[in-house]
This record gives C-alpha cells, sequence and structure tokens, in this order.
C-alpha cells in the first residue's frame, strides 16, 4: 500500500525525513523556551516552514528545555526552532542542547531565531546550533537551510546537534 | 520491506516505557508500515466538535484530572495539512499546557496529509500500539468541521461531542452527522451565560428521536476547570450503541472506499475522459470499480 511512502523506506529510522510525493519535508517543532511572551516571530516562521510544505509543531510559549526535548521525542521530530527575545538565550538554548544529547536524539537539526547578539553566537554554535536567524531573515533564506541540511545529510556530514560541530549556515 | 525487525525491537523497548522507541515506531506505522500487533487490540475516545469551541483546552483540563489520579493520556491530535503546501501547522499542543513535564502523558500531533483513508489506515494500529505500550486513556482530537474529520473520528471506539454556546454550530453539526455519532455531549465554556441555553437546544435535539441509548449532555468550563471531574468518571460509563456502532462503521467502510477510489491506477485516466466529456460519469463510476 501506499507506493510513494515506500521511496524513503532507507530513511525511516533517521526518522526526520518525510515523504511526500517527491518532496522530502520534515517535521519541525517551533518552541518559545523560557519566560519570553514574544511569538510573533515564532508564528510567522511556523506558517513560512508550512507554506515550504513542513509539519510544523508550536508547542506554545513558556516551555522549559526539558519540555522542549520531550516534545521533541513524543512528535518524532527532525529539526527545532527556538525562538529567544528575552536574553537568556546563552542559558536556555545550551540546555536544549544538552537534553537532546542525553535522549540521544543526536540527529536532531537544532536552530535559532530571534534576538541573538553577534557576540553571543559562536557559543551557541559550538553547542551544535546549526543556523541563527536574525530580524530581517527572509523565509526564503530558512527554508534554502532546511534543504542544504537535507542535501548535506544525504552526502553523510554532520547536521545533529549532536553530531560534529564545525559547520553551521 | 525490511523493517519487521526493527519495528519489533522498538515495540520491545516501547513495552518498557522507552517514549522514543514508541515515537519512532508510530511514525514507521503512520508511514504506512504493518504494525507488529494484531489490529483493534486497544480501545480510544474520539473527541471532536466545531473549530475554537474549545476542544484542545479541554482535553488539557482533562489530562490534568488523569494525571492527578496517576491514569496515564495518550492523545493522538489530528489537523488538516495545508491543500497547497502539503505543509502542517500543528498547534494543539499550545492549548495543552501542564502535559509536557508529566511521565503519564503522551502528545501525538497528526497531519492529515491530504490522504483520506492514509491517515486513518494508521490511527487503529496507533491506538493498538499505545494500549499495548500501557497507555490507560487513548484520545484522538480532531476539528468536527466536515465530513473527512467526521472520519477520522469514526475510527475512534466512543465519540465526545463538544460544543460551546451561541455558535449556532449544532445545527451544522446536526447538518454533518457528527450528533448521531456521539456517545456522549459536552457544552464547553459552561461559564459564559449562554451555554446553558446551548445545553437545552442540543438536548431537545437529541430528544426528537429519544430512545433509550440517546447520549448524555453535561456542562463543562474548561477555563475554571468547573464540571471535568464529573466529565471523567461519566466517560468511564460512558457506552457506545449498536445504532452509532453501524453509523462508525459505515464512516469507516466509506473512507476505506475513498482511499481506494483516490489511488486507483485509473483515476487519472478517468478523469481526463471526464473532462472531455467522452464518458459519462455513471461510466467512469462502472470503470474505477472493475478497477478497485
Amino acid at each position: 500500500m501506499i507506493e510513494y511512502r515506500a521511496k524513503c523506506s532507507n530513511r525511516f529510522i533517521e526518522g526526520y525525513h518525510r515523504c511526500r510525493k517527491n518532496d522530502l519535508t520534515m517535521r519541525i517543532v517551533v518552541a518559545k523556551p523560557g519566560l519570553d511572551g514574544h511569538d510573533r516571530g515564532a508564528k510567522v516562521i511556523a506558517r513560512a516552514l508550512r507554506d515550504g510544505g513542513h509539519e510544523v509543531i508550536y508547542t506554545g510559549l513558556r516551555r522549559t528545555p526539558d519540555e522542549i526535548v520531550r516534545i521533541v521525542i513524543d512528535e518524532d521530530a527532525g529539526a527545532v526552532g527556538l525562538s529567544s527575545l528575552s536574553g537568556a538565550h546563552s542559558v536556555l538554548i545550551p540546555r536544549v542542547c544538552e537534553g537532546l544529547r542525553k535522549s540521544k536524539m543526536d540527529n536532531v537539526i537544532v536552530f535559532a531565531g530571534g534576538i541573538i547578539p553577534e557576540q553571543d553566537r559562536e557559543s551557541l554554535y559550538s553547542e551544535g546550533v546549526r543556523a541563527i536567524f536574525g530580524p530581517g531573515t527572509t523565509s526564503t533564506e530558512i527554508l534554502e537551510f532546511l534543504s542544504t541540511i537535507e542535501q548535506r545529510s544525504q552526502s553523510g556530514d554532520p547536521v545533529g546537534v549532536g553530531e560534529e560541530a564545525g559547520w553551521h549556515w | 520491506m525490511a523493517l519487521v525487525s526493527d519495528l519489533d525491537e522498538l515495540l520491545e523497548a516501547a513495552r518498557t516505557g522507552d517514549r522514543r522507541s514508541l515515537s519512532k515506531l508510530l511514525t514507521l506505522v503512520e508511514e504506512g508500515h504493518n504494525s507488529p500487533l494484531e489490529r483493534g487490540t486497544g480501545s480510544s475516545l474520539g473527541i471532536t466538535g466545531p473549530p475554537g469551541v474549545g476542544k484542545s483546552s479541554l482535553i488539557g483540563k482533562m489530562i490534568d484530572v488523569w494525571v492527578e489520579r496517576e491514569e496515564s493520556v495518550a492523545v493522538l491530535a489530528v489537523d488538516p495539512s495545508s491543500p497547497r503546501s502539503g505543509g502542517a501547522l500543528l498547534g494543539d499542543r499550545m492549548r495543552m499546557t501542564n502535559a509536557d513535564s508529566s511521565d503519564l502523558v503522551f502528545i501525538r500531533s497528526l497531519a492529515t496529509r491530504n490522504h483520506p483513508g492514509g491517515l486513518m489506515d494508521c490511527l487503529t494500529p496507533m491506538v493498538d500500539i499505545l494500549s499495548e505500550c500501557g497507555w490507560k486513556n487513548i484520545l484522538i482530537e480532531t476539528v468536527g468541521a466536515g465530513q473527512s474529520e467526521i472520519r477520522v473520528v469514526a475510527f475512534a471506539d466512543r465519540i465526545l461531542l463538544v460544543d460551546g454556546p451561541d455558535r449556532g454550530d449544532i445545527i451544522q453539526a446536526e447538518k454533518a452527522g457528527i450528533m448521531e455519532l456521539a456517545d456522549l455531549i459536552v457544552i464547553n465554556k459552561s461559564d459564559l451565560p449562554e451555554a446553558e441555553r446551548a445545553a437545552k437546544a442540543v438536548k431537545s435535539a437529541l430528544s426528537v428521536g429519544e430512545d433509550d441509548s440517546t447520549p448524555d449532555v453535561l456542562m463543562v468550563s474548561a477555563h475554571s476547570g468547573e464540571g471535568v471531574e464529573d466529565l471523567v468518571d461519566q466517560l468511564r460509563n460512558t457506552t457506545t450503541s449498536a445504532d452509532r456502532e453501524l453509523l462508525r462503521v459505515r464512516e469507516r467502510l466509506i473512507s476505506a472506499w475513498d482511499y481506494a477510489l483516490l489511488n486507483s491506477a485509473e483515476l487519472d485516466i478517468t478523469l481526463q475522459a471526464l473532462e472531455k466529456g467522452s464518458i459519462t460519469l455513471q461510466e467512469a463510476v462502472d470503470r474505477i470499480r472493475k478497477e478497485v
């Protein structure tokens, strides 16, 4: 049954690639960690990703890093986008990365957005964050990032949060 | 496909309470792999109702009650996929606020993938797997806005219809045939003044064809939590009727039929022929039926 689904059978266990006709799309959690009430940006991103053909699970406001990790596990998501405008990014985002690695979710892709100053970015990249999108980013750029991720993972390059760091968008 | 051993292994790990394995297993089943379990061993409660009536919020409160009683809850929250992009925005979790901090709760958001029958085909095995892995209360949530959503909820073993005050939607619900399927009806937002009237309207709509199996109508407020405990108690005793079982099976058959139709090899050719006007609708049906 359902022939077109069979096309991605070799990727099933990796979990993060979905087949729909010929497109490979992902399940992506969009999360707001910590005490941060501003989710306009996260909602716009969620819609842009949906319009790009992805299945987006939006968590709502004020989630703890542990909750976000659990949501990624339960939803079997391939990627998680963390939106932070509260200034707590250097604490909360590494905790999510850490939690994912501890739960053996090493192949999950972590990307971030919001207000994250330039000087804080390098340490987040070294935690396994693969992209940081600031104000003014176009939705096309984020979709390009995701398709680059797809190409990289197909050729076996590290993309997940628990895989060797070194590359970022 | 050569994944039978993977599926068995995942099931084994999921049985011991490994959420990651459970989650992966559900993904595989969603993508069309055969479940390692016999079909129909689990039992589920479908929750449906018009958009914006507070289904997710109410489920959030019901989860709180079950967790307080140390009963586990698993929710399969179904939302539509965008017909244009094929993507989906799945936002049911954001209303179930306390759900992600307890080990007793598992929530999986599912997109319909514009695939009538496709998703429904995997709902039953998903429920079986959750049941096998020890989840006591298994819910399927879907917006009851049209025929395809009714077909989703018809895959549950019992159905709870949620409606709200002053919406005029109960007429819509009746039209869509959800009322006939409901084993229990709740009016949410009982804290609002019009709720009482809505409950009366629903009761009077039901009493027209009254018999022993007429569903009860309860009032709850997901906002204040009032009535939610009673609802959870009532659910334990709610049974379905033979009439409704027949209706559900009918909906399931129709969705299986749709699925076969849409996956028919003759579909494209038949559509083109119809467009050109070279065959009639009846001939088209005959042609596809021969192939199906």
